[in-house]
C-alpha cells in the first residue's frame, strides 16, 4: 500500500456514517476499526501488503481506506449498491485499495503465506471465529515450521468462536513456531508495540483482545 | 515413472532454472521426483494451503505451477481454486497426474473422472488434455509464458504419436459420423473406427471449446465425443456450437457412477466402454438409430 494521510482517526465516524447512513456506530460491530487504523496509520510501510481475510462487515475497513486516500470518499455512500465497488464483502478487482477479495473465511492467511514466500512483508487480519476454518491452521503450521518471518498476522479476538480456544490463541501459534504478542484491541500504543515485537526469525501474530 | 510425468518433472526443473518468474508448489506428491530448488515449495499434506500459496505467489507477479494427484489438486481445494485464483483474478498452471483411472488399483479415492467438469464450471480456465508427452511439452511451455489460469491433465495412457495443431485436428475424413477424440482416447478411437466410413478428429484443449473449428470441420449431422473423463463433460459445448444446426450427439466418457473396482487401467477403460470394442459398439448403435451405415 502507498498512503498519503488525508483524514484522521477522528474523521472515521463521519466516514462510517457515509457508508451506513447511521449516525451512531455500534462498537461491537466495528471490532476491527482500531486495529485497522493502527496498521494503516503506524505500521504498514510503503511496500507492505495488508490482506483482510475476515471480509465480513467491512465498513471499518472501507472507512480507514477512505481516510488514507486509498479509496475515494465519494464511493462510500454507494456501499452495497449494484454498481458500487464497495460491497458487503470486499472485491479487490472492483476496489483498487483492497488487496484481496474476501468473505469466505480462511482464505487470507494461505494467500499471505504465498506473498511472503515471494519476499513481500505481509500483514493478514483474521477473526477468532474465522480460526475455526482448518485452512488457517495449514498456513499457521507451515509458516511457523519454515520460519517465514515476512509474514505477520493479527487475530481480532472478540470471542465469537462458539467453541473458544482453550489455552489461548497466541499459545497455539507459538507452538507452531510463531512469536506472539497480546494487546488491548482499542489501545493504539499497545497495538503498535505488539506489531513492533516481530523478529527476523519467525512469523509473528498479534492477538488483539476485544473486551465486551 | 511414466513418459508424461517424467517429461513434466524434467520440464518443470528446467523452467525453475531458466525463468525467475516460475515457482512450484507441491503437497508432498511429486516433490521427490525433482531436484531441489529455492523456488520449489512443498507445503506438506495441505492442499488448501497449496492453492492459497500459489495465489499469493501470483499476487507478487510469479508464475506458480501446482502439481498433485488429480483429486487432491482439483477437488480437495475446489473453493480455493474458485476464490484464491478465479475470484482474485490470479493465474496459475495446475498440472495433475492420475487422470480418471490411472490409479485403478487404488480405488475411488484416487480417481477423479469429474475433474474437468468441475473446473470447467468455473469461468476463465484453459484446459489441456495432452495425449502424448510431446504435446505436454508444447502446452506446458506455452502456459508458463502467460499469466492466465491453466489446467493440464496428464495421463499414463498416451497415443502413439503427438498431434500439435490447436483446436480440432481432422485426421481422417469419411461420410459418416464426426468422431472427436479428446487426448489419450485417440488410439482406441482410431482402432475402433479403422474400417468405418467416419471422420476422426483430435482435440487436446477442450476449454475453451473450439466452437468455430467444430463448425468448420463438421460435414453431417452426427457428432460423437470421446472424452477420457466424465461422459458428457463437453456435451453442452457441442450443443452451443451447433445451436443453429440440427444434429445428434453421442457423448462417450467415464459414466457417472460410484465405480467400486480395482485392477488394471485397461480393465477400467473396458468397463467404461472406452476401449476400441466399447467405442465401436456405442458408435454402431448410435449409427443404427438412424441407419447411418445402411
Amino acid at each position: 500500500m502507498a498512503a498519503t494521510t488525508t483524514l484522521g482517526y477522528d474523521d472515521l465516524p463521519a466516514l462510517l456514517t457515509l457508508l451506513t447512513g447511521d449516525e451512531k456506530h455500534d462498537r461491537s460491530s466495528l471490532s476491527t476499526l482500531d486495529v485497522l487504523w493502527v496498521l494503516y496509520d503506524r505500521v504498514l510501510g510503503p511496500d507492505d501488503r495488508f490482506l483482510l481475510s475476515k471480509g465480513h462487515g467491512p465498513t471499518a475497513y472501507y472507512a480507514v481506506l477512505a481516510a488514507k486516500g486509498l479509496i475515494p470518499v465519494e464511493e462510500l455512500p454507494g456501499f452495497g449498491r449494484f454498481d458500487s465497488p464497495l460491497g458487503y464483502h470486499p472485491d479487490h478487482v472492483l476496489a483498487a485499495g483492497v488487496e484481496i477479495s474476501s468473505g469466505s473465511l480462511g482464505h487470507g492467511l494461505p494467500i499471505a503465506v504465498g506473498a511472503a514466500l515471494a519476499g513481500r512483508r505481509v500483514y493478514c487480519l483474521v477473526g477468532d471465529g474465522e480460526l475455526d476454518e482448518g485452512s488457517n491452521w495449514e498456513a499457521v503450521q507451515w509458516a511457523g515450521r519454515i520460519g517465514l518471518a515476512a509474514l505477520g498476522a493479527v487475530v481480532v479476538d472478540n470471542h465469537s468462536s462458539t467453541y473458544h480456544w482453550p489455552g489461548g490463541i497466541g499459545r497455539r501459534f507459538e507452538l507452531e513456531g510463531w512469536t506472539s504478542a497480546h494487546a488491548d484491541g482499542r489501545d493504539h500504543d499497545a497495538l503498535q508495540q505488539a506489531f513492533a515485537a516481530r523478529t527476523a526469525a519467525a512469523p509473528h501474530v498479534v492477538v488483539a483482545e476485544m473486551r465486551r | 515413472m511414466t513418459a508424461m510425468r517424467d517429461r513434466f518433472y524434467r520440464l518443470a526443473a528446467d523452467a525453475l532454472e531458466d525463468d525467475p518468474r516460475v515457482a512450484m508448489v507441491f503437497a508432498e506428491i511429486g516433490v521427490a521426483e525433482m531436484p531441489k530448488h529455492p523456488r520449489m515449495f512443498n507445503v506438506g499434506i495441505r492442499e488448501q494451503l497449496m492453492i492459497g500459496v500459489a495465489a499469493g505467489l501470483a499476487l507478487e507477479g510469479m508464475r506458480p505451477v501446482v502439481h498433485s494427484y488429480t483429486p487432491f489438486l482439483v477437488e480437495r481445494p475446489y473453493e480455493q481454486i474458485k476464490l484464491d485464483l478465479g475470484h482474485q483474478d490470479l493465474g496459475a498452471v495446475l498440472v495433475s497426474t492420475g487422470a480418471s483411472y490411472d490409479a485403478s488399483h487404488s480405488g475411488r479415492t484416487h480417481q477423479a473422472p469429474e475433474d474437468i467438469a468441475a473446473l470447467a464450471a468455473l469461468p476463465g480456465w484453459t484446459i489441456h488434455v495432452p495425449g502424448h508427452p510431446d504435446e505436454l511439452e508444447r502446452l506446458f511451455t506455452r502456459s508458463l509464458a502467460g499469466d492466465d489460469r491453466v489446467y493440464i491433465r496428464m495421463s499414463e495412457e498416451t497415443n502413439d504419436a503427438p498431434f500439435h495443431g490447436d483446436g480440432v485436428v481432422v485426421l481422417r475424413e469419411g461420410s459418416g459420423p464426426f468422431v472427436l477424440a479428446v487426448g489419450p482416447t485417440l488410439g482406441e478411437t482410431l482402432a475402433a473406427t479403422e474400417d468405418l466410413d467416419v471422420t476422426v478428429a483430435y482435440l487436446a484443449t477442450p476449454r475453451p471449446f473450439p466452437d468455430a473449428a467444430l463448425r468448420e470441420a463438421l460435414r453431417g449431422p452426427d457428432v460423437v465425443l470421446v472424452e477420457p473423463y466424465l461422459a458428457g463433460t463437453s456435451a453442452a459445448e457441442v450443443s452451443r456450437a451447433l445451436r443453429d444446426r440440427p444434429h445428434r450427439l453421442l457423448a462417450l466418457g467415464v459414466p457417472n457412477a460410484e465405480f467400486r473396482h480395482y485392477g488394471k487401467p485397461a480393465e477400467h477403460r473396458a468397463a467404461h466402454g472406452l476401449d476400441a470394442a466399447g467405442i465401436r459398439a456405442s458408435l454402431l448403435e448410435f449409427a443404427r438409430l438412424r441407419d447411418v451405415f445402411e
